[in-house]
């Protein structure tokens, strides 16, 4: 199967500090792909690399057959790829609603002028959009918060309308940062169902970065595990839980978790 | 209580909301068509000014409450639509010809003014606009050959295609009409695409960019509209002074934007006009006064400065949502007695990251 997103060698220095180095990994069409790895180990900038809020130093990013290096972050939106934020990021003054909206921004109809007039075709084309945000707004059970404003809105909600506004572009591929950070169990429980539902209902990839193992074993069909910005496992879950490297990145050395245990009465 | 049942998407979409929208601005608008034939002169012409500064204070109001830029020099955008307005009406162009170059020569210059907003924001932003006005201002006063600098511009009628005019009545009915179509466009603006564009960026540059939003060209897009309104205002007021000089152009005509913008209510339509009804009215309403305050406190200069910067004071620091956030509470107020609690307007401030940890 060819790859929806394919990463190449990718870098990025700040000054002396290399946060991500030659990294290389593809996501494939309708596959939950995770990436791992200890704080501070370059996963959340990788991911600002893709979507463009940083320039990288060395490599290539390719999706779906354009070269998206060079882009501008606003373009990416427009050949399908949405991202939510580690610390939300959703515009506060407005409604659950409004924000829906502006997921629609990549979709939207007509130029300034006919906005200024608001004409026939505009107004329909408002009613599309609506449709298409009540969709979503059914999706993933928001019906009730629909004309509330996001600043009076509870934490594990406002991570629900974050996923909400990205799936309203209609993406192929969806970028979350750390989705269940901040979430009760009942709520990861319920995030854990929506990313089963978003793969298989509405066909969308998704590149993730999560911390809660749990989750990552449950959804993900691969996992890329960085430690110091650099790759260190790549495979199933299961497989990269089991990797020497992986574990050595969490817990230290092998001789030294040996001894721990040996420690133990 | 107005309870609103929806039942179809168009009931979002709609500019009236409900048949107490329809009836009040009905209202206000028979009130003011009939105004200028029942009122006084002195007060129509007030009304005049309240338009026309409610039409700039519109475009300051997209710039600065819906987008997020801060602009204090605003009235630059205005001297260009007055002197543009001046100088074609004087070569002969009819009035809306001439009226709608003043408004694209004010929405290129605010493009061009706008450039700056794509780097730098706030503070420093504002910084940049004071700097361009006082460019302005200055190329006003040396530029004699066309401005007349200091001597000033004298503007004439208004020339409808040969048939001219100087009837007040006539003038209150065009502002009339410019203000409302300005406020239907922005408010058309506001509920499509690009309007709630602009509302992405003011809240969250970087989720607006990874929405599809443009930076570059919204800010740009937002600066010329904005400018264009100022230009519009700034032509309409050329007219109705009759005589136009750079002075009137100054930093102080930009602060006074801003307060029309901030005491009106930023990131409200309606705060625009009230803002302006407030800029109008308060220094009419300081001459009234005089008269019953004691001559130490009536008759000292500068007495309307110091009440503008007490009233400006009091808002920040009490009503940050301005006259409009004021009219909300009130309305609510009525529509819930009395139910209604000291509390109910709060926003709950400290719900974001710390507030898992307490």
């Amino acid at each position: 199967m060819s790859a929806l997103l394919s990463v190449d060698d990718l870098g990025v220095r700040f000054g002396g500090l290399a946060a991500v180095r030659g990294i290389s990994f593809d996501v494939r069409p309708r596959e939950v792909f995770t990436l791992i790895g200890p704080n501070g180990a370059g996963k959340t900038t990788l991911l600002n690399l893709i979507s463009r809020l940083y320039q990288p130093t060395t490599g290539d990013i390719h999706f779906d057959g354009h070269c998206i290096t060079d882009m501008k972050p606003s373009r990416i939106a427009g050949l399908g790829i949405a991202r939510t934020f580690q610390n939300i990021e959703l515009f506060q003054h407005a409604t659950v609603l409004q924000n829906l909206l502006i997921g629609r921004h990549t979709r939207r109809h007509g130029n300034f002028w006919q906005h200024l007039v608001f004409t026939h075709s505009v107004r329909e084309a408002e009613r599309a959009a609506r449709t298409k945000v009540e969709e979503i707004i059914d999706f993933l059970d928001l019906q009730h918060y629909r004309d509330t404003v996001i600043a009076g809105l509870p934490y594990g909600v406002r991570k629900v309308v974050e996923l909400a506004r990205a799936l309203c572009l209609e993406p192929r591929l969806l970028l979350l940062d750390e989705p269940s950070s901040g979430l009760n169990t009942e709520e990861t429980n319920d995030l854990a169902f929506w990313i089963d539902d978003i793969r298989e209902e509405l066909g969308i990839a998704i590149l993730m970065v999560e911390h809660d193992m749990s989750l990552v074993s449950r959804v993900s069909d691969r996992v890329l595990a960085m430690n110091y910005g650099e790759r260190v496992a790549l495979g199933t879950p299961d497989e990269v839980k089991a990797h020497p490297g992986v574990i050595e990145a969490y817990l230290g050395k092998g001789d030294e978790v040996l001894a721990l245990r040996r420690a133990r009465p | 209580m107005r309870f609103l049942f929806k039942t179809s998407y168009d009931q979002d979409i709609r500019l009236a909301r409900h048949s107490g929208h329809v009836l009040w601005y009905g209202l206000l608008l028979a009130f003011l068509s009939a105004a200028p034939l029942v009122l006084p002169n002195y007060w129509s012409s007030l009304i005049t000014m309240a338009m026309i500064y409610g039409i700039v204070g519109l475009g300051l109001m997209l710039l600065s409450g819906y987008t997020g830029l801060y602009s204090i020099g605003h009235a630059a955008f205005m001297g260009v639509g007055a002197y543009m307005q001046a100088v074609l009406t004087a070569k002969g162009w009819p009035f809306p010809l001439a009226l709608a170059a003043s408004m694209a020569a004010s929405a290129v210059v605010g493009a061009v003014v706008g450039l700056p907003a794509l780097r730098v924001r706030g503070i420093y932003l504002a910084i940049a606009t004071l700097a361009f006005a006082f460019i302005v201002q200055e190329a006003l006063v040396r530029w004699e050959s066309v401005t007349g600098g200091n001597h000033g511009l004298a503007v004439g009628g208004i020339d409808l295609f040969g048939w001219e005019t100087g009837s007040p009545l006539v003038f209150y009915y065009i502002c009339l009409l410019l203000s409302v179509l300005a406020t239907l466009g922005i408010l058309n603006l506001l509920r499509s695409p690009t309007g709630r564009a602009f509302v992405a960026i003011r809240d969250s540059e970087i989720s607006a960019q990874s929405m599809g939003i443009d930076l570059a060209h919204y800010k740009t897009l937002s600066f010329a509209v904005s400018a264009a309104l100022a230009g519009l205002g700034g032509a309409l007021s050329a007219h109705l002074l009759r005589f136009i000089t750079p002075d009137q152009f100054g930093i102080v005509q930009s602060i006074d934007l801003l307060l029309i913008v901030t005491i009106g209510g930023l990131g409200s339509v309606h705060g625009a006009f009230f803002g302006s009804i407030f800029l109008i009215l308060t220094p009419q309403v300081i001459a009234l006064a005089k008269d019953y305050l004691p001559p130490a406190i009536g008759q000292t200069v500068g007495l309307q400065s110091v009440l503008y910067g007490l009233v400006l004071m009091a808002f920040v620091l009490f009503e940050p949502t301005g006259i409009y956030g004021r009219w909300v509470k009130l309305r609510t107020w009525f529509e819930l007695a009395p139910l209604y609690r000291k509390g109910h307007a709060k926003r709950q401030r400290t719900f974001q990251k710390t507030e898992r940890l307490a």
